[in-house]
């Protein structure tokens, strides 16, 4: 899942990182995250002010890309304003999940050029919002959903990846 | 050497006194065999792993999961030494059953999300940075013996 873009199919042909992005979700996946994220509609910057919490706690080192905030406590405001506009873009992500790499070029650019967060962190977020997810829908966040929650968030993961080098 | 502050010591033992470990244990060891199906390779002699509901109603799965969590009830018990507590069980992992390290931080993932929603509320920010540094010190003395 987190290996190098370009592997080789059971033919030996080289695979585009464009191929492996929209083929890794299968239709199951798909239909699992849109059912699933209809069932959180609502919360989402609650969802996403717990993600970034626990982010900022769990992994200090995360702190340095929000040098800038005021307060950087659990449940602050810029931390909850912040939530809201990482869920959006979930949320944005979700309604484009055929498309992801050419749907989130813009974010892309952004992570590349401007904001320059380390890749890595994007699992380390991806880790929160689940472990958050499971806090807040215990009964619905089945093994099942969590597998295609992980394989979405990681095809995420993947398209803002796709401008930095 | 790992310093814990009160607050830590007294959250993983608060957490562990709270879980049952038979539900808990089968609920992580299930979902990592789900979520990460690689780590299944390890578990040729459980039978049907075929798909998410056998694996969730494997009886070798649940009673390993047992296994597990009693495990880690010991270095709980050992907090000031995980890393001789584990020496042993290291050499295991390593040298007998031979497993790749990257997934004892894929099992402590699963580990934690199966804790987050037995908790809900509970599972503050700040417990749940507790338990990952616990997870990351028992991580870190199972691959201490691999070579």
């Amino acid at each position: 899942m987190y290996k190098s873009p370009q592997t080789l199919s059971r033919s030996g042909q080289l695979q585009t990182k464009e191929a492996i992005t929209m083929t890794s979700l299968s239709a199951k996946d798909k239909t699992t995250v849109k059912a699933f994220w209809a069932k959180v509609a609502g919360r989402e910057e609650d969802i996403g002010c717990e993600a970034i919490s626990r982010m900022l706690t769990v992994y200090p080192q995360t702190k340095t890309y929000f040098s800038h905030w005021k307060d950087l406590s659990p449940g602050s405001a810029p931390v909850r304003k912040h939530g809201g506009v990482v869920m959006a873009a979930g949320t944005d992500a979700v309604s484009k999940m055929d498309e992801l790499v050419g749907g989130l070029l813009s974010l892309s650019e952004l992570h590349a050029f401007t904001l320059r967060v380390d890749p890595a962190n994007f699992k380390v977020l991806a880790h929160n919002v689940l472990v958050v997810l499971s806090t807040m829908f215990p009964n619905d966040f089945t093994p099942e959903v969590h597998v295609a929650m992980d394989k979405f968030l990681a095809a995420v993961a993947r398209a803002l990846s796709e401008k930095y080098r | 050497m790992v310093v814990w502050t009160d607050f830590e010591r007294a959250t993983i033992q608060d957490i562990f006194s709270k879980i049952d470990y038979g539900v808990v244990g089968q609920a992580a060891i299930s979902r990592c065999l789900i979520v990460y199906p690689w780590t299944q390779r390890y578990f040729g002699s459980f039978g049907n792993l075929y798909n998410a509901a056998a694996i969730t109603s494997n009886p070798k799965v649940a009673a390993h999961g047992k296994v597990v969590m009693e495990g880690l009830e010991k270095a709980v018990k050992n907090l000031e030494n995980i890393k001789a507590t584990f020496a042993e069980l290291s050499t295991l992992h390593s040298e007998k059953l031979q497993v790749d390290p990257d997934n004892f931080k894929l099992l402590g993932d699963c580990l934690t999300i199966v804790v987050a929603a037995q908790l809900g509320k509970n599972f503050t920010p700040e417990v749940h940075a507790a338990f990952q540094k616990f997870l990351a010190v028992v991580v870190s003395s199972l691959r201490r013996q691999y070579y």
